[in-house]
């Protein structure tokens, strides 16, 4: 790791402007991601600005039907919340198979969908129940804020505050994890709304990061049930060939995970 | 049996220290005014290098020096050497390239250390390494051995063409071929044994030490033998003569075969100790021992099983290329020759058997001993063709095994290896037992309720331990005797130093050595220690590996034992007046039998040292020392049984049981011995499942460089083994052991793919059986 300055914000302002006083500063929270990069020289800020004391990031809140959970929050705190197994417990069981128990005691929600890597969990949740993500300037559909493979839209120096997502019907989810790293290998994310219509993220899989599988959606928004799929293909040609899985295995995955996300949702 | 004797189940005396963090590592190390290295390291596979700048970079804050090859070349410093001489088929000696310890004009693998940082701090040490301007033209890469071999590939060394080291061969070429043509039944199979990463928990590390004043050099390092590291350090390396060299190995955090080796990086630390002026400490990190630590396996092989109409084997064809990587490692070339094709003739009666073995240089991390180095290989051909062959024959796996048996000892086999014990039958009794291997098909029937496929897979394995004796490995080609030495000291109060040339890295030799001399003299564990790696402390000894502590390293110690108690009676005799022969030692003290005239151990052992009272002519003072030389290897052996349930839909694996029923021969702690089968059968299956090791055929980068990448077995891959031993004594050694260590990495891989493949109802599936490849295989088969 090369030499860098810390800083810890108070607030969501004090962070914004700590970040803004050098071309080359980064956001951390849980470090999950960051720091082993900076560790192996891959990642060189000279500045990070910690987010873990900013108590406006922290936190889940439920009012209503709508959930919100700060951009702080980490993963075990999710995976562990009564409001969160309520309201949504398909997002909860996500929260609580991230990675091992000590990722998810220091990796956060908002660290990981701003790194949207291709394999993480979070994307395919936050994308199947049209999440808003809420930053210090905007807020930002999860349709559009998973531009690709870590890529998102946030701007320069944008930072996620919460997270908000409005409870399903139902929900569930089903990843085939990579035996080595445990991220996703094929994750899948689905979840119905009152009005029948259904959702359906998909991590892990695409060359592009996380997508949702529209003849999917359609056909569980008229038969609710994992037999609904046995007739959808998975095109197999936007996939992710590595050494791995090829992208004829994940396209099997992807529906296998599909079928099983629907019967988690019940 | 006592509670602290042979055969009891006492915890581990050297756990206190490793489990409270109070092991003594390498890296633990420190001395005043040590200084810490970074090496550069090649990033291509393949290439010359046509300068190397070090301008920007020795001006860097903390620097001390920065060293390559042509100062090692200047110092005269020699090329790392291969212990073992393997002649091809045609007499001509192996095609040996040049390994120098700092790569020189050519670098032939992604990680090939260029030069050596020395700075200050750890951190200075790596940011000066980068600012090294090494300007390379990279060169053709080839990686994989078969592609090594033919016309037109890549040249790694001018010395071996088309990249082949050896073409080797051992057995009855033309009585095999007979057999084959003969058969009423012939099973052929293209199996590859997949290369893996050692992965020990300690990564390597190295502190050289050079004192100016004495002239005198001192090597801290992750060695598995210190006495061989300094014999070749001085002898082959030039770095310092043995008489001013210490070898230090401290606590050793697991090898597996891949500590037995001088790395460039231990010799290039201790060199540069006197180059810079400085103690010179180097650790790796972990994704450095990915890229530099010695792989493993890596075989391609066709063989084909010759059966007669009585389902009897006749022959057994053997032809395999072993890819040794970019330099021939210290043992390599014995690991796919002697230490392979002489377990051809698993537990089977085998009238004739051949085995041709090539070996090929590629851009790749060298290869050598890995846990069992060899005969995994060997027993997985076997034990994969056995079950296919059943399968084919219309017979059961347990039947085939059994018709084929060897029965009657010693057992000369037609591939050197002359078996002394065994009871084949009653392990595989014993693990089918276990198993319930009866009650399989119920539990089939319940599984595929469930939607699983279930399988079952037999092995039986045999293995060599000991490597040994000296004399015989000699006339092979070792460079080497693989005896053992002991050092008895009863200290003037009684205690009891034992100093091993055996090392311990994980094993528990402080508590298995203790519970032996505890049994022998009945005194208490606590009072004696076990010292071992350390060149000034300890005589030459040969280390551990090899499964060798318990068969030869301990038969040492016996042997001293038997000089010590043969004075200590002689002393005894001496102050009650007794006659030597009436003497008998039982709970710490030494009694003439028969009568109730007693010495206490203590009191004898200070007669020997105030010498006040001594019989005429014996020297004062009890200390003995030993070396044995095994008549003979040892021949563990045993059977395990896998049970799968494969997932159809993604061609998930859970290894839902496993059993194994070893024969060791005499066993001296349970426990150690349980929890050695536990790890050898978690790395077995770790390679079976779990591990597969990935180069990119076209630039040699290791895309398996790190545990994002690489499958290491973790507990949820792993089911609760039950494990039991049977137990026919070894007859060539003084306690009967066998030795247990490599047992569990030897036997399971073939168990559990025969398992799957059981499951699947495919017989080609390829280690390791990752979720895909079980996944396509069962699409193929249905």
């Amino acid at each position: 790791m090369y030499a860098t300055n810390y800083h810890r914000a108070s607030s969501v302002e004090d962070a914004v402007k700590l970040a803004s006083s050098s071309d080359e500063a980064k956001y951390i929270s849980g470090g999950q991601t960051l720091l082993p990069t900076m560790k192996q020289r891959l990642a060189a800020p000279s500045d990070l600005v910690d987010l873990r004391h900013v108590s406006d990031m922290k936190g889940i809140s439920v009012d209503g039907g709508k959930i919100r959970i700060g951009a702080a929050t980490t993963h075990a705190e999710v995976a562990s919340s009564p409001d969160v197994a309520s309201a949504c417990p398909g997002l909860a069981h996500l929260a609580g198979h991230i990675g091992d128990p000590h990722v998810r005691h220091l990796g956060t929600i908002g660290g990981s969908i701003a790194n949207n890597d291709p394999a993480a969990d979070y994307p395919a949740g936050l994308m199947a129940l049209g999440a808003t993500i809420v930053t210090n300037t905007r807020s930002i559909s999860a349709d559009e804020f998973f531009t690709g493979m870590f890529e998102t839209a946030l701007e320069d120096g944008e930072l996620i505050v919460a997270v908000e997502i409005s409870a399903p019907a139902s929900c569930g989810y089903a990843k085939f994890p990579n035996p080595a790293s445990r991220y996703a290998m094929a994750g899948v994310f689905v979840a119905r709304q009152g009005d029948g219509s259904v959702r359906l993220a998909v991590t892990g899989a695409g060359s592009d990061g996380v997508f949702r599988h529209a003849g999917m959606e359609q056909a569980l928004a008229s038969d609710f049930s994992p037999g609904a799929l046995d007739g959808i293909g998975v095109d197999d040609s936007e996939l992710l060939s590595d050494i791995h899985a090829s992208s004829a295995y994940r396209a099997n995955l992807v529906k296998v995970m599909a079928k099983r996300a629907v019967s988690a949702a019940g | 049996m006592g509670m602290e004797g042979i055969g009891a189940r006492v915890a581990r005396k050297e756990d206190k220290r490793f489990i409270t963090g109070k092991g003594r590592y390498t890296d633990d190390m420190v001395v005043p005014g040590m200084k810490h290295a970074h090496f550069v390291r090649s990033p291509h596979a393949h290439a010359k290098i046509i300068s190397i700048d070090t301008s920007e970079a020795d001006k860097m804050p903390g620097v001390i020096g920065i060293l390559n090859g042509a100062q090692l070349s200047e110092d005269e410093i020699g090329n790392i050497i291969c212990g073992w001489m393997i002649h091809s088929k045609d007499g001509s000696p192996m095609n040996m390239g040049a390994w120098r310890p700092l790569a020189q004009d050519t670098v032939r693998y992604v990680g090939d250390a260029v030069a050596i940082v020395v700075a200050d701090t750890k951190a200075q040490a790596r940011d000066a390494a980068e600012a090294v301007v090494v300007e390379y033209e990279e060169l053709p890469v080839v990686t994989d051995a078969v592609s090594a071999l033919e016309d037109g590939a890549p040249q790694l060394h001018p010395e071996a063409k088309n990249n082949l080291i050896f073409d080797w061969e051992i057995g009855d070429g033309a009585a095999t071929d007979a057999a084959i043509e003969a058969a009423a039944h012939v099973t052929e199979m293209k199996i590859v044994n997949n290369r893996l990463v050692p992965n020990p928990m300690e990564p390597r590390a190295a502190l050289g030490v050079y004192d100016g004043g004495e002239d005198h050099y001192t090597l801290w390092t992750t060695s598995q033998n210190p006495h061989v590291a300094r014999l070749v350090l001085s002898a082959f390396y030039n770095v310092a003569p043995e008489n001013k060299l210490r070898v230090i190995a401290p606590d050793v955090g697991g090898g597996f075969g891949s500590k037995i080796y001088i790395y460039p990086e231990e010799i290039v630390c201790l060199w540069a100790s006197k180059r810079t002026g400085v103690p010179v400490k180097w650790n790796c990190d972990r994704t450095e021992a990915f890229l530099t630590d010695a792989h493993g396996r890596d075989h391609v092989s066709t063989i084909k099983m010759a059966f007669d109409a009585d389902n009897k084997i006749t022959g057994f064809k053997v032809d395999t290329i072993a890819n040794l990587g970019a330099y021939m490692s210290l043992f390599s070339s014995s690991v796919p020759t002697y230490l392979y094709a002489t377990l051809l003739s698993g537990q089977y009666e085998i009238p004739a058997i051949h085995a041709n073995v090539r070996t090929v240089y590629t851009n790749t991390v060298p290869v050598d001993a890995y846990r069992g180095a060899g005969r995994p290989e060997a027993c997985y051909l076997l034990e994969r063709v056995m079950e296919t062959a059943a399968r084919e024959l219309g017979v059961t796996p347990a039947d085939l095994r059994r018709k084929n048996f060897i029965r009657e000892f010693p057992y000369q086999t037609p591939v050197i290896m002359c078996y002394d014990a065994g009871d084949f039958d009653a392990s595989l009794d014993a693990a089918m037992k276990a198993i319930d291997y009866d009650g399989f098909p119920a539990r089939r029937a319940e599984a595929e309720a469930r939607g699983k496929k279930r399988g079952i897979g037999i092995s039986c394995y045999i293995e060599a331990c000991g490597i040994a004796p000296s004399a015989a490995v000699g006339s092979l080609g070792a460079g080497v005797g693989l005896w053992e030495s002991a050092e008895v000291r009863v200290n003037a109060v009684g205690t009891i130093e034992v100093l091993t040339g055996s090392h311990s890295h994980g094993q528990g030799h402080e508590t298995t050595f203790s519970q032996l001399v505890a049994d022998r003299f009945g005194v208490g564990m606590d009072s004696v220690s076990i010292v071992h790696g350390d060149t000034d402390k300890v005589q030459m000894g040969m280390g551990t590996y090899g499964s060798r502590s318990g068969a030869v390293g301990m038969s040492a110690i016996v042997k001293a034992l038997d000089k010590v108690e043969a004075k200590a009676k002689k002393i005894a005799a001496h102050l009650m007046e007794a006659d030597e022969s009436d003497v008998v030692i039982e709970n710490g003290e030494l009694k003439v039998a028969g009568t109730d005239k007693s010495v206490p151990w203590f009191q004898m052992a200070l007669a020997a040292y105030t010498a006040h009272n001594l019989p005429e002519g014996l020297e004062p003072g009890l200390k003995e020392g030993a070396f044995y030389d095994p008549s003979n290897f040892t021949f563990p052996a045993g059977t395990y049984i896998c049970e799968v349930e494969v997932d159809p839909d993604t061609g998930k694996t859970q290894v839902v049981d496993f059993v194994a029923a070893d024969d060791f021969g005499k066993i001296i702690n349970p426990m150690i011995v349980e929890g050695q089968v536990h790890g050898g059968v978690a790395q077995g299956i770790g390679q079976a499942l779990l591990e597969g090791t990935h180069y990119d055929p076209d630039t040699g980068q290791l895309l398996t460089a790190s545990y994002m990448d690489y499958t290491m077995p973790r507990a949820d891959d792993l089911p609760s083994f039950k494990v039991s031993t049977t137990e026919t004594a070894c007859p060539s050694n003084p306690l009967g052991i066998k030795g247990c260590g490599e047992a569990g990495a030897i036997g399971s891989p073939p168990a559990l793919i025969n398992a799957i493949t059981d499951a699947i109802g495919n017989n080609e599936l390829a280690m390791p059986a990752t979720s895909e490849r079980v996944w396509a295989a069962l699409k193929s088969a249905q």
